[in-house]
């Protein structure tokens, strides 16, 4: 019996120690971690519509509340102007969720561009939603008050050939990018016009 | 004790040089040999972790209980490859990408487990210290070689730059799964050859 309480014992201070540690250099690496997975995942296709911005728009980045859930803006500097804001939403494609980011223009409220950043999508059916460009740019230049939607349901975008369902889940992003502009432009602008100083 | 340390440490790259001798981690080192770069990092995250479990193991061998030991030598060894997970998402992001689920399963490598069971439950800490560091730097030239040959001859670049003029036609199975278990075998074959003189 005494031998049983030692084992458990032992046992448990290796977990607390493990724990302990783990806790510690996760604390440490948190932000680190962070900025890397915004470079490597999202900053391809950042830069991918942010063409010819003049500052990083990685590093120029916000948080901002929506719904009680915190999301992170890009700020885009074109001609001098920080007048761009790219942020990611998620549409449902057919193997699972579609990351896009969607840059507006917040002069105009007009789409600057689209980009796919993380998708599970059937290699060269559905993934050509990341790949193709004559599909993304379809959304260029459209008023971000649009809705979007698949010819196929009625509405303005050229689906993917035999990829309706990725085609709709982009589309329903982008819709969702609308919807959280709306509810958030009054304060992104400040938050732009600050940073602009 | 009849070897000394440096024998200890040698042994590591030769005389049980861990993937050819003692034919254990296979496992990884069949997957993440595309490369030099990938064989190296994972040879790198392996040793870190070898050393550091062999060396709190081998300090720790007269507290963990018999009856215990493996579940306390597996949450010495999980511990330090999740801190070795973090610290590469921290600062070489591409190369986590690239290696991916390969890190957290070094967890269940037969070589860190086997050392910390065969060596430093039974050996002083110096002793332990230059077998695991012997037995990883091992590890670490055996799949960055591997990587260099399949490499080499499977997409005709070192280390990402073309060895090899404009005409050279990769020999494209060496970078898939097929071209990993040849090229270990004659590996391991040529090793036996020079063994046996």
């Amino acid at each position: 019996m005494r031998d049983m309480f030692k084992l458990f014992i032992v046992i448990v201070i290796f977990s607390v120690i493990s724990g302990g540690v783990l806790a510690a250099v996760r604390d440490a690496t948190k932000d680190r971690i962070e900025y890397q997975q915004l470079v490597f995942v999202k900053g391809p296709a950042i830069n991918l519509i942010m063409e010819g911005c003049t500052n990083n728009p990685v590093q120029d980045r916000f948080k901002l509340e929506d719904q009680g859930k915190e999301r992170d803006f890009f700020v885009g500097e074109f001609n001098g102007k920080k007048d761009v804001v790219a942020f990611e939403t998620y549409g449902k494609g057919f193997g699972g969720d579609i990351g896009v980011i969607t840059a507006i223009n917040t002069e105009t409220d007009k789409i600057v561009g689209v980009a796919v950043t993380t998708h599970s999508e059937t290699p060269g059916v559905g993934a050509r939603a990341k790949t193709d460009p004559d599909f993304r740019k379809q959304f260029n230049d459209q008023p971000i008050t649009d809705v979007f939607k698949v010819k196929a349901d009625g509405g303005q975008i050229d689906a993917l050939s035999g990829a309706t369902i990725s085609s709709r889940g982009v589309s329903a992003a982008v819709v969702q990018a609308g919807e959280i502009y709306k509810r958030l432009k009054d304060e992104l602008k400040k938050k732009m016009q600050a940073s602009q100083g | 004790m009849a070897k000394t340390v440096v024998q200890e440490f040698t042994k590591g790259l030769w005389a049980e040089i861990p993937p050819f001798r003692l034919v254990l981690g296979l496992c990884p080192t069949l997957a993440v040999t595309k490369g030099v770069e990938n064989g190296i990092g994972m040879g790198v995250a392996t040793t870190f972790v070898l050393i550091c479990s062999n060396v709190l193991i081998s300090l720790l061998r007269n507290v963990i209980p018999k009856k215990v030991r493996i579940a306390c030598f597996i949450a010495v060894i999980a511990t330090f490859v999740t801190v070795v997970e973090l610290l590469m998402q921290a600062f070489a992001y591409p190369l986590f990408l690239s290696l991916g689920i390969f890190i957290p399963l070094i967890v269940v490598n037969c070589i860190v487990l086997g050392r910390a069971e065969a060596f430093a439950a039974k050996n002083k800490v110096i002793p332990s210290l230059a077998d695991g560091l012997g037995i990883g730097l091992g590890f670490t030239l055996s799949l960055g070689a591997l990587g260099a040959i399949r490499e080499i001859l499977g997409s005709g670049t070192f280390y990402g730059m073309p060895v090899f003029g404009e005409s050279f036609q990769p020999f494209g199975f060496m970078v898939q799964a097929p071209g990993a278990f040849v090229c270990l075998g004659l590996m391991l074959c040529i090793m036996n050859i020079l063994g046996k003189k």
